[in-house]
């Protein structure tokens, strides 16, 4: 392994399980019934929403390759799939899957 | 040690019809694609997604590679996108926490905490015994880890035949998925206000400043959701 790489990886894994650990040292003193475990709830929902609609609306990646309009379109029918298909979470992925690509060449 | 039973209960939420297999395992498909295109070999892949096991972080690692960034600027790059992992353990790990168990347990499981196995648990805790949560956590974080190992492992070997289109749907995938999972999880006041104004405001932060839009756009969301909450039910 090139160092470079290596050294690369490692660093990232520290900087990832550092927020894991820091989190894990801090759940010792709360209880699930605080208002304080209420709150970071909320904050961990809201944090992962905004972290999901960043990586749609601005996405990183092989996403950037696909229109604005065409991505929202595929959120607009998943969503409309999941709750057709009572909240099954498996229709609607593969579906957003297939159609991306397909969408993407028409808008 | 670990519980058996708890622990097979847990890796088995993965062949359930709400399993998260199929998206995880497609997402770290591109990402063993693109770690392949940014110079790492197979080896190095696979111990990447071994130890960082964060999608976010993998894509900010193999970004900050390709422009050649200094190791300190890619450990505060990471640390920034991946930080919503603090309030995730945070708002897991009470649930879990219990004097029976040893210590370990909880700073080694501590490195499955990923969007896929959170949801999974934050739905399924509660049918389990809180003394016997952390095994059936480890089995759950086990069974999403080997599935994110091997599907980086399968994306390197398929990358040469991935096209565009489908390195698009493969990125599209993951965020339907958990888009999905937080619309289903939308069950009280204050979890439907998170996750509407995180999804409002994380975007609309990212035009001020795109490293702080998460952390920042998470904080005032989850706070005002949290606030409102309170203020109805008490």
């Amino acid at each position: 392994m090139s160092v470079n790489i290596l050294l690369s990886i490692i660093v990232t894994s520290l900087a990832t399980y550092l927020s894991r650990f820091l989190g894990v040292l801090s759940s010792v003193r709360i209880k699930e019934t605080s208002k304080i475990f209420r709150w970071f709830n909320c904050l961990a929902y809201a944090t992962l929403a905004a972290l999901i609609a960043r990586t749609i609306i601005f996405p990183v990646g092989a996403l950037m390759d696909a229109s604005y309009l065409s991505r929202l379109l595929v959120v607009l029918l998943s969503l409309g799939i999941f709750f057709i298909t009572k909240k099954n979470f498996v229709y609607p992925t593969i579906f957003s899957a297939i159609s991306m690509g397909v969408i993407n060449n028409f808008f | 040690m670990i519980k058996k039973e708890l622990f097979f209960k847990g890796y088995k939420s993965i062949l359930r019809y709400d399993s998260p297999a199929i998206a995880l395992g497609c997402c770290f498909i591109a990402i063993g694609a693109l770690l392949k295109n940014v110079g790492f070999n197979i080896q190095e892949s696979v111990v990447s997604t071994m130890l960082i096991y964060a999608l976010p972080g993998s894509l900010v690692m193999a970004e900050s590679i390709l422009i050649g960034a200094s190791l300190l600027s890619i450990f505060i790059a990471v640390w920034f996108v991946n930080a919503r992992l603090y309030p995730m353990a945070v708002s897991l790990f009470p649930l879990m926490m219990d004097d029976s168990q040893p210590k370990w347990k909880y700073y080694l499981s501590c490195h499955f905490i990923a969007v896929s196995a959170w949801l999974i648990m934050k739905s399924n805790y509660e049918e389990i015994e809180k003394k016997d949560r952390v095994d059936f956590w480890i089995g759950i974080g086990t069974a999403t880890w080997s599935v994110s190992v091997l599907a980086t492992i399968l994306g390197f070997y398929l990358a040469d035949y991935l096209n565009k289109d489908m390195l698009m749907g493969l990125a599209i995938l993951n965020p339907i998925y958990f888009t999905c999972m937080m619309v289903g999880a939308m069950k009280t006041l204050q979890i439907t206000l998170s996750v509407s104004l995180g999804a409002i405001l994380g975007p609309i932060f990212y035009f001020f400043s795109p490293e702080w839009s998460i952390l920042l756009g998470g904080f005032i969301a989850g706070s005002i959701a949290y606030l409102i909450g309170e203020k109805n039910v008490g």
